[in-house]
């Protein structure tokens, strides 16, 4: 089809600068932050309010063009990546904060706002939006919704489901849409639970209320060193079973650690297997008795060290490591390729064991930043994307990590979404008729399949040859690994 | 055969046999709900012999349990590891199922600070119109693998199949729970309530009825204490906090239990309106014995809440009415879903 009707419609629609057509324009929006997948939108639109969104999908689902809805591009599961021939629709310009009822606790905001501004718009009073994104500073809201997104404090504040009350938006028809509300419950099957993590094939979210919660008076975290991985990963374990919930519980391997130290000195314990950052929140006596009962409990389970932070200013050091070992994943190699798969606690133990064994076959290194509070590991694979044969051998490690989290019960995706990058792994987790239940939902909401289509539910004929690879539920590898 | 593939088995026999005849088929546990929805249609399948605990490791904040599985016995498991099901979920009179409880997605007075029951629900497995059974999200805290269908189960009042297992969320029993009284109008409870929750009070529930506001709070020692002096009031002996929390989860405060009952949810600081019974929810959900008006619908859709008959409404009109494109999607996804109509027929919506 002809690009330029489309284009001139689009043009009669939007203003001039909201339109974009040159390839040089349209370059910027060709990938997400999975960068190994790239292409260069037909056409990039960027509106500015409600109105303009529900025009262009009007138009669009006319003229059968797919949509691409976009947020920040901080996405690591190439959610974001253009459709050939399709159009990019950019949230990004919709980013007013509406309003904010202090005393009802929740913040109206449009898509293109980011995660962290909630926050700071909410600080004056007392007030903070809970899901904290590695990305918060750039990350919006709308990617937020579209992903489910979590962060570090999920155990303890939920995901973006558990702090988002309502939305509002378009469905790729145009219709105008609106599901959950600032009371507690709409009447009707829970169609913003369904849309909540449906990444962007369902409809284009204009709006959404965010829940507000108080933020804590005081934070404290502690550094536990272990001589070995399983020793931390009982820990975690008796932390939780002793009926503590840390407001964030995270782990680090000695390849994690050894990779940030010499970056930004977080004063990491390097002959460590592994660390434990485990941090209260809430009223100072209520963390100075929880901060007593967790460093009790990680010495009980055989910590090595054990440093509680003294001062805000220490505990954002400790804290640093953590958050910088993306970046530090970068310095040490040209590429590097994150992974999200969750798992039972009980077995992160053979997990990284048998990473350990899968960075010998591959030839490739691997370092693992784990949220272990709540079982979701994120392996970062370090690899080379101007040597032939590197990116390939990258990806078959990760889908057969990703192997590894279903066949002991757990998940191909704890917070970063499907996308584009998943897809074969959906045929592992997934039976054929559960398949047929997401493309279901898909049908019932766009029968056209015109919102970020061939994402997410992969097609029978795809997993088919992915099957005559592998082999679904039961013969997987690792065949020797408990399984229940 | 794996004796969980044995009982699965049997149901699905049990299934297609009764498929066999056409017959829609009424999905029941303990039929603790019936009264619930818009209409009970269709022959009774009976779900609660398919029970058991199929999983529980406190470490792992999650039990995972057949949807015949009766409260009492999970509360009993939970209850040896410390643990318990934080959205309260009501009796009403007997000992609902796992399956009912999910569901019917009904939350009792913590809700609004823990979490609603599709919150908990971290997976499920349902049984289709053909028979087959399928997964959907698993037994971790964080899954985003394909779209959120468990819980969208949540509240489906069995439309869209049988939820025959349910992985549940599950948290530690708070080290202290204190209920604290004032003699407040409703006006300035929902004020205080929100106000309260505003400042980071560790409230688990904040109710009022009949000129009397109760507040619970739960947490470590030390942050109750904290808040019970900084919120002053009369403290309620311990049996008689919970044995009121009991009546407002259950319904059974004087005034509640009359013929006439609609259940109204709006923000929490929805301005109080004249006539509501009890406000629990920290104000976010008002009962009210009659709507002597015909207002309540209005008033409360005014407000972006909504106004539900619970009891004395014929059927069919009980449900606040959906907006035009959110009913299509109800019938789009039950004509996928279950595209015979076997499944509780008539119970969510009167025509779906």
């Amino acid at each position: 089809m002809s690009l330029e009707p489309l284009l001139d419609a689009l043009r009669r629609l939007l203003p001039a600068d909201s339109v974009l057509s040159a390839s040089e324009e349209r370059r910027g929006y060709e990938c997400d932050a999975l960068t190994a997948y790239r292409e260069v939108p037909a056409v990039v639109v960027l509106p500015r309010n409600e109105a303009e969104v529900q025009a262009v999908l009007r138009h669009c689902h006319r003229l059968g063009v797919p949509i691409v809805a976009r947020g920040a591009g901080t996405g690591l599961s190439g959610g974001a990546t253009p459709y050939p021939g399709g159009v990019l629709l950019s949230l990004a310009r919709m980013n007013r904060i509406l309003g904010l009822d202090a005393l009802a606790r929740t913040a109206r905001v449009e898509p293109g706002v980011a995660n962290l501004r909630i926050s700071e718009a909410a600080r004056p009073h007392g007030l903070y939006y809970a899901p904290d994104p590695s990305s918060q500073v750039a990350c919006t809201i709308g990617g937020n919704v579209a992903e489910n997104s979590g962060g570090v404090h999920c155990l303890k504040y939920g995901l973006t489901l558990h702090n988002v009350l309502g939305v509002r938006g378009y469905s790729v028809s145009g219709e105008r849409l609106h599901f959950g509300a600032a009371a507690l419950d709409a009447p009707g099957l829970d169609l913003l639970a369904l849309t909540i993590g449906s990444e962007g094939l369902l409809m284009v979210v204009t709006e959404v209320l965010v829940r507000l919660i108080a933020r804590p008076a005081c934070a404290r975290v502690v550094l536990a060193s272990f001589a070995e991985v399983r020793s931390a990963a009982a820990a975690v374990a008796e932390i939780v079973a002793a009926g503590i919930i840390p407001a964030a519980l995270e782990m680090m391997d000695r390849k994690a650690t050894a990779a940030v130290e010499p970056f930004v000195r977080a004063g990491y314990d390097l002959s460590a297997a592994a660390i434990l950052l485990v941090e209260s929140d809430g009223t100072a006596p209520e963390v100075e008795a929880e901060t007593a009962q967790i460093v009790a409990l990680l010495r009980g389970c055989g910590a090595t060290a054990l440093q509680v932070a003294s001062s805000e200013l220490e505990r954002q050091r400790f804290w640093s490591g953590r958050k910088s070992a993306f970046p530090a994943a970068a310095r040490l190699a040209p590429d590097y390729y994150c992974m999200d798969g969750t798992i039972p606690r009980k077995h992160v133990g053979d997990v990284l064991e048998a990473i350990e064994q899968m960075e010998d076959r591959y030839g490739l290194r691997c370092m693992n930043v784990f949220h272990a509070g709540d079982g979701n590991l994120h392996p970062l694979i370090l690899y080379d994307a101007q040597q032939p044969g590197s990116w390939e051998r990258a990806e078959r490690f990760g889908a057969e990590i990703l192997e590894l989290c279903v066949a002991l019960g757990g998940t191909i995706t704890g917070e970063h979404g499907v996308g584009l990058e998943k897809m074969n792994s959906m045929c592992v987790q997934f039976s054929p008729a559960e398949r047929a239940a997401f493309t279901a939902v898909k049908e019932a909401f766009d029968p056209a399949g015109l919102l970020n289509p061939g994402k997410v539910i992969p097609t029978l004929a795809r997993c088919a040859e992915y099957g005559r690879m592998h082999v679904h539920r039961g013969a997987l590898p690792h065949a020797a690994l408990p399984r229940f | 055969m794996h004796p969980e593939d044995t009982l699965l088995g049997a149901l699905r026999g049990r299934l297609l046999e009764a498929l066999r005849h056409g017959t829609p088929l009424q999905l029941r546990g303990a039929g603790t709900k019936d009264f619930y929805g818009e209409r009970l249609e269709g022959e009774v399948f009976a779900l609660a012999a398919h029970r058991g605990v199929l999983a529980y490791a406190p470490e792992e904040l999650v039990i995972t349990a057949r949807c015949g599985t009766p409260l009492s016995e999970l509360e009993a498991t939970l209850r040896e590891g410390g643990q318990f099901l934080p959205f309260e979920p009501p009796r009403f009179g007997g000992d609902p199922t796992v399956g009912g409880i999910v569901a019917s997605g009904l939350a009792g007075p913590r809700r609004p600070y823990v979490g609603a029951v599709r919150d908990f629900v971290l997976g499920a497995r349902l049984m289709n119109a053909r028979g087959e059974s399928l997964r959907f999200g698993g037994q971790v805290m964080k899954n985003v693998a394909g779209f959120d269908v468990a819980r969208l189960l949540c509240g489906s009042l069995g439309v869209l199949g049988i939820i025959t297992e349910v992985s549940l969320k599950v948290l530690p029993r708070p080290a202290r729970e204190e209920t604290r009284q004032f003699e407040w109008p409703a006006t300035v409870a929902v004020q205080t309530f929100n106000s309260w929750a505003a400042e980071g009070i560790p409230l688990s529930a904040a109710a009022w009825s009949a000129g009397c506001a109760r507040v619970r709070l739960s947490g470590a020692h030390a942050a109750v204490q904290a808040a019970a002096l900084r919120l002053g009031g009369e403290p309620l002996a311990a049996q008689h906090g919970e044995a009121w929390w009991t009546a407002v989860r259950e319904l059974t405060l004087p005034g509640l239990t009359g013929p006439v009952l609609w259940r109204v949810s709006v923000p929490p600081i929805a301005p109080v309106q004249a006539g509501s019974v009890l406000i629990d929810w920290g104000g976010a959900l008002r009962w009210h014995a009659d709507d002597a008006d015909g207002n309540l619908r209005a008033q409360a859709q005014a407000a972006d809440g909504h106004a539900q008959a619970w009891r004395g409404v014929a059927a069919g009109r009980r449900l606040h009415p959906l907006p035009v494109a959110t009913r299509a999607l109800h019938q789009r996804l039950k004509a996928r879903f279950d595209p015979d109509g076997v499944f509780n027929r008539g119970r969510l919506i009167a025509d779906l």
